[in-house]
């Protein structure tokens, strides 16, 4: 089976280095690229009646914008040369990554530093260091 | 003092103008019968006959429903790819947040004060039998919601009155005449128990906490409502929406901190429970007692229990409505759950803590009312705790306001096509009434705010008997497919 590697896109530049890392590693073993964008969101948050009105009419337009904004360019920038697969989606970042990998089959998932300060990342943790804990198969941080 | 004689005055004044509405309103809407010496309001008797109606109709829902409406919270039947869309703990959660608070913390207190601890029970009874007919409207709301082109979703009372009534009994002009006595009720619900009564009660517990009767606040109520109309007005007029998103995340934490202490009461009390739950069941069954006995704590527990989970007023299904599913039956399941929620525990709790502490029995109960009475049984044990139930008392009437102001906006919006100048109009109105309620004495707040609430009661329980046999259909099918596993969990 081909090797498939997927990459955290979050317009960041360390994702960019990130997504970069990645393009050189799958044309070096001949792999597909899954570039994946996951919007925060949590199914147990407490809303207001019109945020729940919106909801989805605002879902629709932040899969749009991720797609425009953020995969769009990803995609242009992993090239011609390689299979190249982009998916966006909501969820707890770490969490959905993970899920992502395992669905497409991913054997790497690579993502940028998000660069947060040591007390913030200390408090809330960071998305890198929550998907070394959880992640079922090797992932690789680029700074 | 001129400027106290005169903020006097603008108090009593409002007062004064009130007062006669407020009782013109409450005899038409709780026009009551004698029952054994004790006065029945029919409309009392209309909402507990359509919860008992859907319970036995729909075979004990209320009993057979909520395990599998807890597998829906948890999400053990949404599908992976609608991540993103409203899920059905966030429609539960905000219709809970727009129904937990005053009537669960001032409305026992007050139900206790006119008809005993006995009022307990009948009040449980009446949540138990408001879960059917929650279930009934949270179901039909989803059926027969609207999707506008722009993708916004748009549910409740007025839409299964107007399309739901048409298709069943072909008469669309009968279904339409429902949906605009349930819209213009719905406003003057909004702005009488949704609006009004939260803001009396939250100014009446500031000024409880600010010193009682000396609170330099006293005189001034209407200063405090002016406050909180400000605030109001800028969350509903003004689009300010991280005020909004303070107060959902505050009322759960404010509901946590009240639950919580609540236990400290009864445990610190443990002995004195056996006792409270003895003295609570044998007055809900005492034929005489100083309070009417068991038509005076039914009615009364009924009433309260109404006012604090909505079963049948159908404001819940606009709230529950937006919701992501593909079978409307899912959230009524999961709508069963809020009556469970506020009145058979977070009542049931405030109850035993008043009846523990004995606060009712203090012969100024009658007078102290509401919110001040259940402040000062939870003072008996946590001296500072009437500090913090004010805030929750605030966040709580605030959201409730927000929520309410919301239910009473799309009403308006129903009526009048959704015109943006008819919403600002609303909008406006609701702000004053703010500072209205604040203003006058309990009594004829309570009034006006019931006689509004229950009045959405009347077009909306008629449709839902129009619309039952359709409902029992959905919710059958619905569960015959989960029995066979046709639709089945989704492996996460």
């Amino acid at each position: 089976m081909p090797k498939c590697l997927l990459v955290g896109v979050d317009g960041s530049d360390s994702g960019k280095r990130a997504l970069e890392f990645a393009r050189g590693r799958a044309e070096d073993l001949g792999a597909r690229l899954v570039l994946a964008h996951v919007i925060p969101w949590s199914p147990y948050s407490f809303n207001t009646p019109e945020e729940n009105e919106q909801r989805h009419a605002r879902r629709q337009a932040e899969l749009a914008a991720a797609e425009e904004q953020l995969l769009g360019p990803a995609r242009e920038l992993a090239g011609d040369n390689i299979e190249v697969v982009t998916l966006a989606k909501h969820g707890d970042r770490a969490e959905t990554l993970n899920a992502l990998a395992e669905e497409h089959g991913a054997d790497h998932i690579i993502v940028g530093r998000t660069g947060e300060s040591r007390i913030r990342s200390k408090f809330f943790g960071s998305v890198p260091s929550e998907l070394t804990m959880i992640a079922d198969v090797p992932v690789t941080v680029v700074p | 003092m001129p400027d106290l004689i005169l903020a006097q005055s603008i108090d009593e004044r409002i007062s004064n103008a009130m007062n006669p509405v407020s009782s013109v309103i409450e005899g038409i809407v709780f026009f009551s019968i004698p029952v054994a010496g004790v006065n029945l309001p029919l409309i009392v008797l209309w909402l507990v006959a359509a919860g008992a109606f859907f319970t036995v109709y729909l075979g004990f829902i209320n009993l057979r429903g909520p395990k599998h409406a807890l597998e829906l919270v948890r999400g053990q039947y949404s599908d992976p790819e609608d991540a993103g869309e409203v899920t059905h703990f966030q429609a539960l959660a905000t219709a809970v947040s727009g129904t937990v608070g005053l009537g669960n913390i001032a409305g026992v207190a007050v139900a206790i004060t006119i008809g005993g601890p006995g009022a307990t029970v009948w009040m449980i009874i009446a949540g138990f039998l408001g879960m059917s007919s929650k279930m009934a409207e949270c179901t039909l709301g989803v059926k027969y919601r609207r999707t506008r082109p722009d993708g916004t979703v748009s549910g409740g009372p007025m839409y299964y009155l107007e399309k739901g009534v048409a298709e069943v009994t072909g008469r669309a002009r009968a279904g339409k005449t429902l949906a605009i006595l349930f819209s213009l009720s719905c406003i003057g619900g909004s702005i009488g128990a949704g609006n009004m009564f939260q803001a009396n009660q939250a100014t009446a517990q500031i000024i409880a906490v600010t010193g009682g009767a000396d609170s330099p606040v006293t005189n001034f109520r209407w200063v405090v409502g002016l406050i909180f109309a400000v605030f109001v007005g800028a969350v509903i007029i003004g689009g300010i929406k991280s005020i909004a998103k303070v107060t959902e995340k505050l009322v759960p934490l404010m509901a946590g901190i009240y639950l919580l202490a609540a236990l400290v009461v009864i445990l610190a009390n443990l002995p004195a429970v056996p006792a409270a739950v003895a003295e609570i069941f044998t007055q809900a069954f005492a034929l005489e007692s100083a309070t009417g006995g068991i038509i005076g704590a039914l009615i009364v527990g009924f009433q309260r229990a109404a006012f604090s989970n909505e079963a049948g007023i159908g404001s819940a299904a606009i709230a529950h409505s937006a919701v992501q599913t593909n079978h409307p039956s899912t959230e009524g399941h999961v709508a069963l759950l809020e009556p469970f929620i506020d009145t058979i525990i977070i009542c049931t709790m405030t109850a035993l803590i008043i009846v523990i502490s004995g606060a009712y029995l203090d012969p100024v109960a009658g007078e102290l009312g509401g919110v001040a009475l259940t402040s000062a049984a939870f003072a008996t044990v946590i001296p500072w705790f009437p500090n913090v139930l004010a805030i929750a008392v605030i966040a709580f009437a605030f959201s409730t306001m927000l929520t309410w102001a919301y239910y009473g906006m799309k009403s308006t919006g129903y009526i009048f096509n959704d015109s943006e100048t008819a919403e600002t109009v609303f909008k406006v109105i609701f702000c004053i009434f703010v500072i209205v309620g604040a203003s006058l004495s309990l009594g004829p707040v309570i009034g006006i705010s019931d006689s509004m609430l229950f009045l959405m009661a009347i077009p909306n329980v008629i449709g839902l008997y129009i619309l039952a046999s359709t409902l029992k259909k959905e919710i059958f099918t619905y569960r015959a497919k989960v029995a066979s596993g046709e639709i089945a969990k989704v492996e996460h």
